[in-house]
């Protein structure tokens, strides 16, 4: 489904952040990736969404150059994307509601549907009381809970979490990881990048290891062994 | 920030109201200029009403475009004399004096004031054949009055609205980067509803509503001030221009004005907002 393919990036002048890199994700996968900070993981996200080109090296998304691909094209395949960005990437004008209910009116659903599917999600999150905060009217964890609701509330084909749980105590972190599970038993793909080594280890799955710019290990039941 | 973007849109429309008003004066003093212009052709004293007529009839055929002419024969001239200065003992006695009717008779021409028409309706009138039955054509003096008018006009319209395009790119230049302020203010959320995969359409909507929005309300301030601006200005205009009335104008072309307005404004806005909104979809 998600293909690297001899990724090379480099930021201007002269910071080589990935270089040469390959690997598949197929469908229904659970992939995590990890690596020390700085090691390239946001880099690596932000290229399956388009939002940074390789230097050289393609990235494919079902078969299709994210890099070749039109406009059109490009926000089709982010509106099959849930993603949990580091920065929250809220909607600073809109309630928690809002910001839920966008994603929602972006791909199309009806408001009985947005009325009906809101208040569900974010009664599991959470922030059901929230409802009508502003995102600067929240916590860090709050506010990475609202994006982790955001992404989920569409059923996405792919999940891509960044760091999801950074923010949030061992028992959030739980409940968030057991909804990308949960999620991931349902048949969808979900890419989780992560500090967090007791995770990784309960896990038990794929494991992507980056350093210095390299893959250097690619494990079907990995553990977090830097 | 949306009420600078108002504010000058304000600005812009009131301008192109502004010229609107301009242009109605411009067109009353042209068409009243123009009422005032006429060709007096005087026959020799002794030429048969049958001749002027012939003469008329000439006229009408081979110069279509004048708007009137009449006969007025020797008798009437006199007749109109008299009555005009019926209590004037002085003159009534010298034209008894002169016994004799001095007045000629002649065919007064009433034309659209385009100096063209004028040479025109000279050529016809300076045929040989005419030569012994006309006395003489009185225009020739009033000929350089008209062509400066004529030339006048036509340097303050060309002039007139060369300042106004300028003016008017002028303010939609600012207008433009006002709007830009407005939604540069929002160039994260933009790049945060593409993230999340919505459609350009999507993300633009809603600016393009805005830019619709401001369009209509600086319409609304602007009719209200067009409006007042000609009820108050109406009366002093007046006095300089007996017979217009701005105010009236501003009626019989309200609609006009308003497509003027609403379609200026609205335009400007919507306008304004896709093309800066394009900028940040590319990204
Ligand atoms: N726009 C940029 N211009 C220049 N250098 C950049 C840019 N973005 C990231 N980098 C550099 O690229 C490297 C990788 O950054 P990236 O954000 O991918 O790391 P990361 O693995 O996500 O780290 P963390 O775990 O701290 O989030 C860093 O050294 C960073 O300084
Ligand atoms: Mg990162």
């Amino acid at each position: 489904m998600i293909k690297f393919e001899n990724v090379t990036k480099i930021y201007l002048p002269d910071v080589t952040v990935l270089d040469d890199v390959s690997f598949e994700i197929a469908e229904g996968e659970f992939v995590s990736i990890v690596g020390k900070s700085g090691a390239g993981k946001t880099t690596l996200i932000r290229m399956i969404l388009g939002l940074e080109t390789p230097t050289t090296g393609h990235v494919f998304f079902n078969g299709q150059d994210i890099a070749k691909i039109d406009s059109v094209e490009l926000q089709k395949i982010r509106r099959r994307i849930g993603g949990i960005y580091q920065d929250y990437k809220l909607l600073p004008t809109k309630t928690v509601f809002e910001n839920v209910a966008y994603i929602m009116e972006v791909n199309g659903r009806d408001n009985e549907e947005i009325e009906q599917e809101v208040p569900k999600v974010l009664e599991v999150i959470g922030l059901k009381d929230k409802t009508n905060n502003f995102p600067d009217q929240l916590s860090g964890g709050e506010q990475q809970r609202l994006a982790v609701a955001r992404a989920l509330v569409n059923y996405p084909d792919v999940i891509i979490a960044d760091e999801p749980t950074g923010n949030l105590d061992p028992y959030n972190a739980y409940e968030v990881l057991s909804l990308l599970e949960k999620i991931n038993k349902a048949g969808k793909t979900v890419i989780l990048s992560t500090h967090d080594r007791e995770m990784i280890n309960k896990l038990g799955k794929r494991v992507i290891t980056i350093e210095n710019g390299k893959i250097i290990r690619d494990e079907a039941k990995g553990k977090f062994l830097i | 920030m949306s009420v600078a973007a108002i504010f000058v849109l304000v600005i812009t429309i009131s301008l192109l109201t502004g010229l609107f008003f301009l242009h109605g004066v411009n067109t009353f003093l042209i068409k009243t200029i123009q009422e005032k212009i006429d060709i007096t052709a005087y026959f020799t004293s002794d030429v048969l009403e049958q001749n002027i007529l012939q003469v008329k009839d000439e006229l009408i055929k081979d110069a279509p475009a004048i708007k009137s002419i009449e006969y007025v024969s020797k008798e009437d001239a006199l007749k109109v004399f008299n009555e005009k200065h019926a209590d004037n003992s002085v003159l009534s006695k010298a034209l008894t004096e002169v016994g004799d009717n001095p007045f000629l008779p002649a065919l007064n021409i009433r034309t659209s004031g385009d100096p063209a028409q004028y040479q025109e309706i000279a050529n016809i009138l300076n045929q040989p054949q005419f030569n012994d039955l006309i006395e003489k054509i009185d225009f020739s003096q009033k000929k350089d009055t008209i062509e400066k008018v004529f030339s006048i006009t036509s340097i303050v319209n060309r002039f007139g609205l060369a300042l106004a395009i300028l003016l008017i790119l002028v303010v939609i230049l600012v207008v433009f980067n006002t709007i830009k302020l407005v939604i540069d203010a929002s160039k994260d959320e933009i790049a945060t509803q593409r993230l999340v995969g919505a459609s350009s359409w999507f993300v633009r909507a809603p600016f393009v509503i805005e830019g619709a929005l401001f369009g209509a309300i600086s319409f609304v301030i602007c009719f209200l001030i067009a409006g007042l601006t000609a009820y108050f200005l109406a009366p002093t205009l007046a006095i300089i221009m007996p017979g217009f009335n701005l105010f009236i104008y501003f009626l019989q072309n309200m609609l006009l004005i308003i497509l003027i307005q609403l379609g200026g404004g609205v335009a400007l806005g919507v306008v304004s907002s896709f093309i800066v909104i394009r900028k940040y979809l590319k990204a």
